[in-house]
């Protein structure tokens, strides 16, 4: 099973609800830290890091001396990335997707594939939970092919806890669809309830089943229940605003583990999430 | 000789657009007999990435030797570059003056982009 820890806002609460969803369950789990621009979750969970590897992208290379500049590589990029300026063809690689449609399109084949590293991906274990994260390379933009890396180590017999970015850009795109269920993690707040909306369409576009977790409950107003109510979406967990949490946060240790009756509240939302991803919303 | 100015109109009495790739007009002046082209650019103007380097390929296939603009980015600027197209930024007023300018050699060409991408 694949369960993706989404939100919209950032802050909310994303990896602290992988990560303690992770230290909870008895189950074969799995924590794939897709939040590649700013990985943490390595930070609450620590584990040890066993093997690394790059991840790479092939760019175009164009041999000028075959080229005729005839400019159907420029016409067929929708990024830029290739252009014929003056009697030179010129390529940049920051904007670059990768789709290939350069190299199929030349008529000369007058253009090679290249590779360029984005970033790198890093796996291991701790206390019997399998950790991936990946982490893109300062400079570099192109987050999805770093996600789409982390998430080949999906595996069907565990339980594969997504933390995704915030946001509803690509890099969340290619880190909630084909997930079984996704947890949108939320707060009480105007902010929070406006950027749950856009996540909540997100999700719905991509049809993937969608619950809520509200966390800092006590702050702010009822509004996102009320959204919650309105639309039908169940609410599987509320993590109150608690000082004795964020203490324990701030020094990068689990609340499942040191405020123990956490362990069990985060077991009954995973039984939940499993409900919701067999019967749906 | 042929150069390029960004603008935010069809005529040369109109005022420069201080942007370069996304612009919405690029007139192409003959800065001798002033005559000139207009050419329409909301094309790159709406266009989701890469509008300076369009619009430098586009001031490229037209002849252009040198662009006046306000602000050129370093995609921009490095297609521009490679295609042997002099780049003055910073130019203000309207089409008329600086065609003037150029024309009374009073510009300065750039060695570097005066602008950050954006995007990456």
């Amino acid at each position: 099973m694949i369960i993706s820890v989404a939100s919209g806002k950032g802050g909310t609460g994303k990896t602290t609800v992988a990560t303690n969803l992770a230290y909870s369950l008895k189950e074969k789990v799995q924590l794939l830290d897709c939040d590649v621009e700013a990985p943490n979750s390595h930070l609450f969970l620590n584990p040890e890091i066993e093997k690394k590897h790059l991840v790479n992208a092939s760019v175009p290379k164009v041999d000028q001396a075959k080229c005729s500049l005839c400019k159907k590589c420029m016409d067929i990029c929708r990024y830029g990335a290739i252009a014929v300026l003056g009697k030179t063809v010129m390529t940049f690689e920051n904007l670059c997707h990768s789709c290939g449609g350069c190299f199929q399109v030349c008529p000369e084949n007058a253009i090679v594939e290249k590779n360029r590293t984005l970033g790198t991906v890093e796996s291991g274990h701790v206390n019997g939970i399998s950790f991936i994260h990946g982490r893109l390379n300062i400079g570099q933009v192109m987050v999805p092919p770093i996600i789409r890396e982390v998430r080949t180590f999906e595996k069907k017999n565990m339980v594969n806890i997504i933390d995704a970015p915030p946001g509803t850009s690509c890099p969340v795109i290619a880190s909630v669809n084909h997930a079984d269920v996704v947890l949108l993690v939320t707060e009480p707040t105007p902010f929070g309830l406006h950027d749950l909306k856009l996540a909540v369409k997100t999700v719905q576009a991509l049809n993937v089943p969608h619950g809520l977790v509200i966390n800092r409950v006590g702050i702010g107003d009822s509004a996102v229940e009320a959204f919650a109510k309105e639309h039908h979406l169940p609410v599987l967990m509320k993590i109150p605003f608690d000082k004795q949490i964020a203490l324990v946060y701030s020094k990068g240790l689990l609340i499942a583990k040191e405020l123990p009756e956490y362990k069990e509240k985060f077991i009954q939302l995973y039984k939940k999430t499993k409900e919701l991803a067999t019967k749906g919303n | 000789m042929k150069i390029a100015v960004s603008s935010t109109g069809k005529d040369l009495d109109a005022a420069m657009d201080p942007r370069f790739g996304r612009a919405s007009y690029i007139l192409i002046i003959d800065s001798v007999t002033l005559e000139y082209e207009v050419i329409d650019n909301s094309k790159n103007k709406e266009a989701f990435k890469g509008a300076g380097i369009q619009t430098a390929a586009l001031i490229c296939e037209k002849g252009a030797r040198a662009l006046l603009t306000g602000f050129c980015g370093p995609n921009a600027f490095k297609g521009l570059d490679a295609a042997g197209v002099k780049v003055a930024n910073d130019v203000h007023g309207t089409i008329k003056d600086a065609v003037s300018q150029f024309n009374k050699g009073n510009l300065v060409y750039a060695d570097k982009a005066n602008a950050e991408a954006h995007w990456v």
